[in-house]
């Protein structure tokens, strides 16, 4: 297998769990939280995930118990941010932490042991494609998560409810003055971002690499955040913008395959860097970033 | 006849604060009610009440005859209440269609071809595809006006909704309340301007310090009579209108330009005016037409490269507000908490962000001595109504706020001051003593530029007017000269 189809093969699945959480962080954020506990959320996804899916034989049961563990941190969260109105920066990154640290406790006894992944489907005509052909050959939670995008954009874009996240993200001060509940609402897209969250956990650990490792979440929740505004609170951007990072990510791995005689390490910084380097870029287009931006995004709302 | 509306001993207090006390209000089918009352006589929270934005804490509301009890404002639209917000709750990242989408339900094609079919009829012209941050302030208005529209509402709120119009936009949209008024609609008009409500209204309810003080036919009592039912006393006599010799030119702008980068923002372009000692000069408009960005290259919170601002003689493009500051500048932001006062520090602290020259800071060290003395001096000479200089700033009125922070820079005895929007939010009786110290300074030889968007506060203090519309600068109109008219020309582009 050359590094093209190795990358073109592969980069779908690596992009998997950075674009379902950022999937449901984008929706979050689009209602005016900033949800910094992601990365904890993953790992806590992750665990419960590997265990469920290990004890039971069920990867559906295992990416049940791992949207539900997801969710309910992310209401823990909710019940912080909106209900106590603590500092959603705080707030986050302690959940964040607190996520992390139970995935810990949770997977000990689980470390080191395998499952198996999900078989590959691969879309009929498509698949035998020359080159690109690989790329069409991938698990049921690749295209299932292509799909939700589809219709997380189909949302955002075109339904009242879509309409209705982007104003109390703009201005949740006239939303409630027009009769919307800003608070239920923003619980409501908390809960799908930590159950996204979760399940993208779940999909690294039992799908992508199926084994549970204390840290295996490995800054992937950090790459989602920063994914969010790479693609300016756009799915298109944001589905575009993860499978950069997935190939790049293999693509560390083909040049170490290659022999190319460059420090692993180094290797490993490059999709930060690109992470760091694009940020920069975009944030500089003022116009574009003002346009984009969410309103009321972090800041807390009283009625 | 039944009333449409009638509230019975509404009460609604917050905190300490009790905004409505023991109101009634009855509002009959096909009537144009006023609402009048100053800046805090408890106008908006009534609205609240009626829209279903809060509820009260005591009395009964009374639709068409029937108690009812709202929780929400999706409940009062469904009775047939409608409501056009102050500061209008548009959502400036969606268009026009989407805004309305919210609480109007149908397709959008059909929405927006009703949106036209309300234009045409009622003079409420609005393209629904444009988005909402590029439109004026008077199409955002006609915007909030057709979403209530749209719902075939049997009473229509508006809340103080001429305090963003230029005079023409004004009688435009009297003339859309008259033809809905013909229709049988009923409509609750607040406002704090007697001559509109004259003009316009055939009842009025008149609201202070949360209880109401009168009810009557505006259009058979004088303006005097309305205004003491308001405030409580006789209006305070206007200023004495007197002419004199300007001195040396202290703020210059020759041909100032600005590129704005924000897409919300407002680019300047050629902007020129002269500012001379002993003399008022007034800038007139709309907010959001460029005052934002005019107050910014003056004070020196944004700088840039070139020889087009001199103040006192010098260019000073080049420097910041700290050194502009020193040369004799002093500056009154519009927004006063967050701009104009750190609302978490105290009245004290506050008073040495801007007099840490007068003597309040030796070494690097506060002397709080003097700084408590100063501002004690601030808070006496400028009738600040507070516990003392320990006071929080956020915890101070709008109006006592103001009055403090115009006593805090008047103190400096600048060469030069610039205001913006010096009375805004203040009540009559403070206004009224804010704009007579504004003249005893210009009197004394002080060179005041003043942004407003309150046209007669301009007429009675100015010598001379510009009029800011979409960054650009009209020529200067001495007050004595011209009138609102032309000025309200000026204000929408129109001036030659």
């Amino acid at each position: 297998m050359n590094a093209v189809d190795f990358i073109l093969a592969g980069m779908l699945a690596a992009a998997t769990p950075m674009l379902l959480a950022a999937l449901g962080e984008m929706v979050v954020e689009r209602s005016g939280v900033l949800n910094l506990g992601l990365e904890g959320m993953m790992a806590l996804g992750a665990a419960l995930g590997f265990i469920t899916t290990y004890t039971y034989q069920s990867h559906a049961l295992g990416f049940l118990a791992a949207g539900l563990g997801g969710a309910g941190l992310s209401l823990l969260f909710a019940l912080i941010v909106l209900g106590f109105v603590a500092n959603q920066v705080a707030a986050g990154l302690a959940i964040g932490i607190l996520g992390t640290g139970l995935s810990a406790l949770f997977g000990k006894s689980f470390e080191s042991l395998t499952i198996s992944g999900l078989p590959k489907l691969a879309l009929p005509l498509l698949s035998d494609l020359p080159v690109v052909g690989v790329l069409f050959v991938q698990d049921a939670v690749v295209w299932l998560t292509i799909a939700l995008a589809l219709a997380i954009w189909a949302t955002m874009n075109h339904s009242k409810l879509g309409l209705i996240i982007r104003a109390v993200g703009e201005n949740p001060h006239a939303a409630r003055a027009i009769g919307f509940r800003v608070l239920p609402i923003r619980c409501a897209a908390i809960g799908f971002g930590g159950a996204l969250a979760g399940i993208a956990g779940a999909y690294a650990s039992t799908v992508y690499t199926p084994l549970w490792a204390d840290g295996m979440i490995a800054g992937r929740g950090w790459i989602a955040l920063a994914l969010v505004v790479f693609g300016t609170w756009q799915t298109g951007r944001v589905v575009f913008g993860a499978f950069l990072f997935g190939a790049l990510s293999l693509g560390e791995l083909t040049t170490q395959a290659a022999g190319v005689n460059i420090p692993s390490q180094l290797l490993a910084c490059v999709p930060y860097i690109v992470t760091i380097l694009m940020l920069a870029v975009i944030s500089s287009n003022r116009r574009r970033m003002r346009l984009n931006t969410i309103a009321s995004l972090g800041q807390p709302f009283e009625k | 006849m039944t009333a449409l509306l009638s509230l019975q001993a509404v009460s609604k207090r917050y905190g300490a604060v009790q905004a409505n006390a023991g109101i009634d209000l009855v509002v009959d089918p096909g009537s144009i009610h006023a609402i009048l009352g100053e800046n805090g006589a408890g106008k908006s929270t009534l609205m609240k009440l009626i829209y279903g934005v809060e509820s009260p804490d005591a009395g009964v509301m009374l639709w068409k005859g029937q108690a009812v009890n709202l929780n929400s404002p999706a409940e009062a639209r469904a009775l047939g209440i409608g409501m056009v917000f102050q500061h209008f709750s548009l959502f400036e990242t969606l268009s026009v269609v989407q805004n309305i989408a919210l609480i109007v339900p149908g397709r959008k094609a059909d929405l927006a071809r009703r949106i036209r079919a309300l234009g045409d009829e009622f003079g409420l012209d609005v393209d629904p595809e444009a988005m909402v941050h590029a439109l004026s302030v008077g199409e955002r208005q006609r915007v909030e006006i057709i979403r209530c529209l749209l719902l075939n509402p049997e009473l229509l709120i508006l809340d103080e909704p001429t305090s963003v119009l230029p005079p023409q936009s004004v009688a435009r949209l009297f003339e859309t309340l008259r033809a809905l008024q013909a229709r049988g609609m009923a409509i609750l008009f607040i406002s704090h301007k007697l001559e509109e409500i004259k003009e316009l209204c055939d009842t009025a309810t008149i609201l202070r310090g949360g209880q109401v003080t009168g009810r009557l036919d505006p259009r058979a009592h004088s303006a005097k009579d309305l205004a003491t039912l308001m405030i409580g006393r006789a209006m305070p006599p206007p200023l004495p209108a007197t002419v004199q010799e300007v001195g040396e030119v202290r703020l210059e702008l020759g041909g100032l330009d600005y590129v704005n980068d924000d897409p919300f923002g407002v680019s300047l372009s050629d902007i020129s005016l002269r500012v001379h000692s002993g003399e008022i000069v007034g800038i007139a408009g709309i907010s959001g037409n460029g005052q934002q960005e005019l107050a910014a290259l003056i004070s020196g919170e944004v700088v840039q490269a070139g020889d087009m601002i001199r103040m006192m003689g010098r260019s000073v493009d080049a420097v910041g507000v700290a050194q502009r500051r020193k040369m004799g500048f002093a500056f009154v932001p519009e927004e006063r908490l967050g701009r104009g006062a750190v609302p978490e520090m105290s009245l004290a602290d506050n008073a040495l962000l801007t007099a840490h020259g007068a003597g309040l800071v030796q070494r690097g060290f506060i002397h709080r001595t003097p700084e408590r003395a100063y501002t004690a001096a601030c808070i006496a000479r400028y009738d600040v109504r507070t516990p003392g200089p320990e006071a929080e700033a956020g915890a101070l009125s709008g109006g006592n706020l103001q009055k403090f922070i115009m006593g805090r820079e008047m103190m400096l005895d600048p060469k030069l001051l610039l205001v913006s929007q010096p009375t805004w939010g203040v009540d009559i009786g403070a206004a009224t003593d804010i704009r007579q110290r504004l003249v005893a300074m210009r009197n004394a030889g002080a060179a005041i530029l003043v942004i407003s968007e309150e046209l007669e506060e301009l007429f009675q203090i100015c010598d001379r007017l510009h009029v800011l519309h979409k960054g650009h600068l009209s020529p200067s109109l001495p007050t004595a000269q011209t009138n609102a008219e032309q000025v309200g020309t000026y204000m929408i582009g129109a001036g030659a």
